[in-house]
């Protein structure tokens, strides 16, 4: 029996669940929106800025849903200063709960540096003009980007540093929130890239983004799955049939056989794109929902699975 | 620092009175369970069920009964391990978990801010939010009593001297002396938690225990959190790197499909 068994739960359900998956949305759209404002043509920008607008409520809407969260919401700032000791910083790089509070903020202010710049190359107000088309811009894309994909990963490392069921006992569950992070993000820039008259070439290229990461997202899981021993048991319940059927059927493996076989799919095939964007967000949703859950509920089940007497 | 204070928690003379359980709740104050309204398990003599941030003492009834007169009962009074390595004060993003000067780990009340990352990172399951204050919360061990030179109140209680409260180093001789006195009498008695080489630096407050830990709810080998950072943190970049490495691929596939179709 896995020791991670003798532990209590958390309860970091319905603010963190969403938190999750938003998060994941943010640092996948800003990433994508950084390489294509480093290595894109002119016909990218609406996407480039598309993906700054993402980042940027994206970031703002999880920092609300992390402190929504807490049980004192109104000490949030305890998770950046000392509260006892100001201005003194809090900063653990060994907890990633510490370190990913720390990479929120920073992401989220890069995101809103971008926005802004994404404003005024629309010629918006509200903007800020030295950071449209300048070096400074192109520095804060990659600077964001990179934290785009710190964002995007830190939470599900934060799971795998903790001493609980399913996220204690694999450690790759960063690297999938990363992989699923980065496929909902070209997923949310290809929905909405539509709308904003985003260049069919730029949609492609986001489409061809989003079958990578889900395959790279279906090996990930594979070898969670693998690595996670005789806890796996856990998954032969109702968690198990929403992971293989939400998650790898509707999430991973229809949207994969939409892009590469439309004409196969029925009523679905009249617009592929469109209708493999949904699903993976519907994936997306469900991965963090699950994995979530199936460890929160585990008191609740692990007699009926029989891991434990 | 003073010398480390701690717990020898002798499980084989406790008879489940739970007056460490009813002095802990009196000292510090813990609001009732179910709002003070009796509400029994149905299943068992213990009512309490699981520590948690409104019971930092939880007398735990093992019950092994195979027929109506063949069994044993088995009571444990489970508290805060105050561990040497502690997880909970290792994750702590707020740096409200401190060690005190007794080498304990203390909650500072004020400064949680109700994350929870301490109660997932506990490998026994002993934190939880208290619902009344909003943040986390354990056994202090007492830290008002200690700082005045009391013992804590729960071993104070003890009628049967099963929770023996003292300087870590002078409990460790006791507890085995006790296990030599047990082994003596053909009982398979040893100690967890007692090994300042073992898991978590050692525990300071530890158990003498007659069967597999497992019974008693208590992991055979607790770790701390951070074990998993590096090799997860790995994977990830890992990862980062694919994803990366792939979608510029793509893009410059895109560009060259782009001039081709130009040409």
């Amino acid at each position: 029996m896995s020791d991670t068994f003798f532990t209590a739960a958390p309860d970091w359900t319905w603010f963190i669940v969403p938190y999750f998956f938003v998060g994941g949305i943010a640092g996948g759209a800003y990433f994508l929106a950084a390489l294509l404002d480093w290595f894109g043509g002119a016909e990218d920008r609406s996407v480039v800025r598309t993906g700054y607008y993402v980042a940027a409520i994206g970031g703002l809407v999880s920092g609300a849903l992390l402190t929504l969260d807490l049980g004192r919401p109104e000490r949030f700032w305890h998770m950046l200063f000392q509260s006892n000791n100001l201005p003194g910083l809090s900063l653990k790089t060994w907890s990633p709960i510490s370190f990913g509070s720390w990479i929120l903020l920073l992401f989220s202010l890069f995101a809103i540096l971008s926005a802004l710049g994404a404003r005024a190359e629309e010629g918006k107000s509200l903007s800020l003009r030295a950071l449209h088309g300048t070096g400074l811009a192109k520095f804060v894309a990659l600077v964001g980007g990179l934290l785009g994909l710190g964002f995007g990963g830190y939470t599900g490392v934060l799971l795998a540093v903790t001493n609980r069921p399913i996220w204690a006992d694999s450690p790759w569950l960063g690297a999938l929130f990363l992989a699923s992070g980065v496929s909902t993000g070209a997923a949310t820039l290809v929905l909405l890239g539509l709308r904003r008259g985003a260049a069919q070439r730029s949609l492609q290229w986001l489409s061809a983004v989003d079958n990578r990461a889900l395959l790279v997202e279906l090996v990930i899981l594979a070898l969670f799955l693998a690595s996670l021993g005789q806890v796996f048991r856990v998954w032969l319940s109702g968690w198990g049939v929403v992971l293989l059927v939400g998650v790898v059927g509707a999430g991973i493996l229809l949207p994969l056989g939409l892009h590469l076989r439309p004409g196969s799919f029925g009523r679905l095939a009249a617009q592929p794109m469109v209708n493999a964007a949904r699903l993976v967000l519907v994936g997306g949703f469900l991965l963090r929902f699950v994995t979530l859950l199936a460890s929160e509920g585990i008191e609740h089940h692990r007699v009926a699975t029989g891991v434990l007497p | 620092m003073a010398e480390a204070m701690g717990f020898f928690t002798d499980t084989t003379i406790c008879i489940g009175c739970k007056a460490c359980e009813v002095a802990c709740k009196n000292w510090n104050q813990l609001p009732a369970q179910n709002g003070g309204v009796k509400q029994l398990s149905g299943d068992s003599y213990d009512n309490t069920g699981r520590l948690d941030g409104i019971n930092w003492r939880h007398v735990r009834f093992i019950e092994q009964f195979e027929g109506p007169y063949q069994g044993r009962w088995l009571m444990m009074s489970d508290v805060c391990k105050h561990c040497v390595r502690a997880g909970c004060l290792e994750v702590c993003p707020t740096g409200a978990i401190i060690r005190t000067e007794y080498d304990t780990v203390v909650i500072q009340s004020d400064v949680c801010n109700g994350c929870r990352a301490c109660i997932a990172a506990c490998p026994f399951g002993v934190i939880d939010l208290n619902p009344v204050s909003g943040t986390a919360q354990k056994c202090t061990l007492c830290y008002d009593r200690l700082q005045v030179g009391l013992e804590p109140a729960c071993s104070k209680a003890c009628p049967t001297d099963s929770i023996q409260f003292g300087p870590v180093s002078e409990l460790r001789q006791r507890a085995q002396k006790r296990v030599e006195q047990l082994k003596a009498q053909g009982v398979n008695a040893y100690l967890y938690g007692d090994d300042p080489n073992g898991p978590l630096g050692g525990l300071n407050a530890f158990y003498l225990l007659v069967d597999e830990p497992e019974v008693y709810g208590l992991p055979r080998n607790p770790q701390l959190p951070s074990r998993n950072l590096a090799k997860s943190s790995a994977w990830t970049a890992a990862s980062a790197a694919v994803l990366g490495l792939l979608a510029v691929v793509g893009l410059r596939k895109n560009r060259m499909d782009q001039k081709a179709g130009a040409n």
